[in-house]
């Protein structure tokens, strides 16, 4: 019989998931799967899933190990990449310590930079992403790319991966892209049916379930009884919907989620990679070849390292009208140059072509903004 | 009854009492060491045997227990500014410890903001810091910069402008030069920050420097537009908190 479970458990379930992850990944090596960490949305999960691999993002969200980090690497560097690489240079991140192998892409100058030292003391394979989405040479670039890809894993496992299991690969991360898109797709209720930062937790918790099955029931499940619930009458209060875009945010960075709703708003969609950038869109089941599929849609991620990058202007252009967004935040970590170049732009979209307030905010792993941005959110809520 | 807006800033509290039309009563003390302390004096001040509804705004707004509501100081300053003139649409707010620049539409309701408090460069913090050094009072920068030609300071840090200044005083530059040159580069600075919105004609320079014609000129000049202020410009604030009270009351 399966225990009945209440929501609040539910999302703490998930907001733990993280850390419950350690013991699961320790069993999934045991019995001697292999594991291959990421720290972008632009690598095509299909391909280590189709050799039984988990996949697992290591992109840090805490301050912890920035000061091991500057003094190998700047200090006026994005956060993210500082504490992402004092994680895995000072062995404290368990995931990092569990992949085999290391993937990254060529996003990023900081990024790209980063691998090259984190390639000292782990083994790192960096894709050549291109910097545009326009032309077929760069779709050729990015498709060679996804075939190496999985040449490099081959070699790195001595194993063979076929299409048919990328297939297979592909329509499971089909159905988990979909479930997670009917999942925060309860944004659109309106009055809400549950808060920003819930949304977070489950989005961000479900990267960290390495049973990817197991993992799509469980949201398809929390997404039936949330819509029940609803439907009883259990929804929140009507407040100012606001739509959070820009850098990734999870972990310490949860701190702007919490400003905006204890400031007197909801949070009712996030167009971040943790969000729906990278849900947002599947893998064309029906194309003949599955690199060609796989190339197509992971290359479409509207990332601010894509120049130009209308992408992220037409997922927010769809966003805003089906949430009914009231106010865009667009969030930045210091020095992280291109989404803080890309704010003119989309405070320019978004306060011309779609006559909503538009704030941007720039911020780090530390907690000393916490006030600062409280009186950002007040204010930016208190205009709408 | 009466709206009581107290603006508790970093460097100065100011508390007004306001009847929906006119100011009854005003006050302005420098925040000290203890701003809870300071908030509940001005707050007595100004209560005193009247009933009230008490609005408080600035980075202490949330000192004063018997506040009846917090608002943030964007939209108290909006407030304020369109209640001591309609035609203001822009404002320019430099703080104790940070910068503001707000636009307002013609209604006098808020349409955009940037807020600048990461650090003390561009505040009136980094003026008085700098005063200090050069031994004069912030009150008479007018007459101590009247006339004088400015001194490029080229560091951005408090702290390190700080170091320039005493180099500059080493090789025998004239104090009031020297002054000249910290106004000309706090302006330079905010002017760039304010640009970075549409500033709308109409520009309201508020906040304690405000009442510093050399300020308020250097200001036009790097930002190419007239600049008007108020001789209540410092109770922009709490003037446009006593207003949000006054509207609670009602």
């Amino acid at each position: 019989m399966k225990i009945r479970k209440d929501l609040p458990e539910i999302f703490e379930e998930f907001s733990e998931a993280r850390r419950n992850g350690f013991i699961s990944a320790k069993e999934f090596k045991d019995n001697n799967r292999p594991m291959v960490g990421t720290f972008c949305t632009y690598m095509p999960q299909e391909i280590p899933l189709a050799m039984g691999a988990a996949v697992v993002s290591l992109c840090a969200t805490s301050d912890e190990t920035i000061s091991e980090a500057e003094s190998d690497l700047p200090r006026n560097l994005c956060p993210l990449i500082k504490s992402s690489y004092g994680f895995g240079k000072t062995d404290k991140c368990p995931y990092f310590y569990f992949s085999d192998i290391v993937v990254g892409e060529t996003t990023c100058d900081g990024k790209k930079k980063m691998y090259e030292y984190m390639g000292e003391f782990k083994d790192v394979h960096v894709m050549q992403l291109p910097n545009t989405q326009q032309g077929e040479k760069a779709f050729d670039l990015w498709k060679s790319e996804v075939i190496k890809l999985k040449e490099v894993l081959e070699k790195t496992f001595e194993t063979k991966i076929s299409e048919e299991a990328i297939r297979s690969a592909i329509s499971l991360k089909n159905k988990e892209r979909d479930a997670l898109k009917n999942f925060y797709s309860l944004g659109k209720l309106d009055p809400p049916a549950i808060s920003g930062s819930d949304i977070l937790k489950v989005l961000y918790g479900s990267t960290f379930k390495f049973d990817r099955e197991q993992n799509i029931d469980d949201v398809n499940e929390l997404t039936q009884k949330i819509i029940e619930g609803y439907n009883a009458g259990n929804t929140l209060q009507k407040k100012p919907r606001i739509l959070i875009t820009g850098c990734p945010i999870g972990g310490v960075t949860e701190k702007v989620v919490k400003a905006i709703e204890e400031n007197g708003a909801h949070v009712v969609f996030y167009e971040n990679c943790m969000g729906a950038k990278a849900i947002d869109q599947n893998v064309c089941e029906e194309t003949e070849d599955v690199y060609e599929a796989l190339a197509k849609k992971y290359l479409s991620i509207g990332c601010s390292c894509m120049t130009p990058n209308p992408n992220r202007v037409d997922l927010l252009d769809r966003s805003i009208e089906d949430y009914k967004v009231d106010g865009v935040i667009d969030v930045i970590l210091q020095a992280c140059h291109t989404y803080a170049i890309e704010t003119l732009s989309i405070k320019r979209f978004v306060n011309d072509n779609k006559n909503i307030p538009y704030m941007s905010i720039e911020t780090d792993y530390s907690q000393s903004d916490i006030e600062q941005l409280n009186t950002r959110m007040a204010a930016f809520i208190e205009m709408l | 009854m009466f709206g009581l807006g107290i603006d508790s800033g970093s460097a100065t509290t100011k508390g007004v009492l306001f009847d929906g039309n006119n100011i009854i009563e005003k006050i302005i003390v420098p925040t000290g060491f203890d701003p809870s302390d300071t908030i509940k004096q001005v707050y007595n001040v100004l209560k005193n045997n009247h009933k009230v509804y008490t609005v408080t705004t600035g980075y202490g707004r949330g000192l004063l227990p018997e506040a009846d509501k917090q608002v943030t100081e964007i939209t108290c300053h909006g407030k304020g500014a369109n209640i001591l003139s309609s035609s203001i649409r822009t404002i320019i707010d430099i703080g104790g410890q940070d910068s503001k620049v707000i636009l307002l539409d013609r209604d006098g309701n808020i349409c955009d903001f940037l807020m600048n408090d990461k650090c003390a460069a561009g505040t009136g913090r980094f003026i008085e810091v700098m005063m200090k050094i050069l031994n004069q009072n912030i009150e008479q920068i007018d007459e101590f910069i009247q006339n004088k030609e400015p001194v490029k300071i080229s560091s951005m840090c408090t702290v390190f402008a700080e170091s320039e200044i005493i180099s500059l005083l080493a090789r025998r530059n004239d104090p009031g030069c020297i002054a000249k040159g910290i106004v000309d580069s706090i302006a330079h600075r905010t002017s760039n920050f304010a640009k970075r919105l549409i500033l709308q004609e109409g520009i309201f320079f508020s906040g304690g420097l405000a009442a510093s014609g050399e300020i308020r000129k250097s200001l036009e000049k790097h930002i190419g537009k007239g600049i008007m202020t108020h001789p209540d410009a410092q109770f922009t604030g709490a003037l446009g908190a006593a207003a949000i009270a006054c509207t609670k009351i009602r």
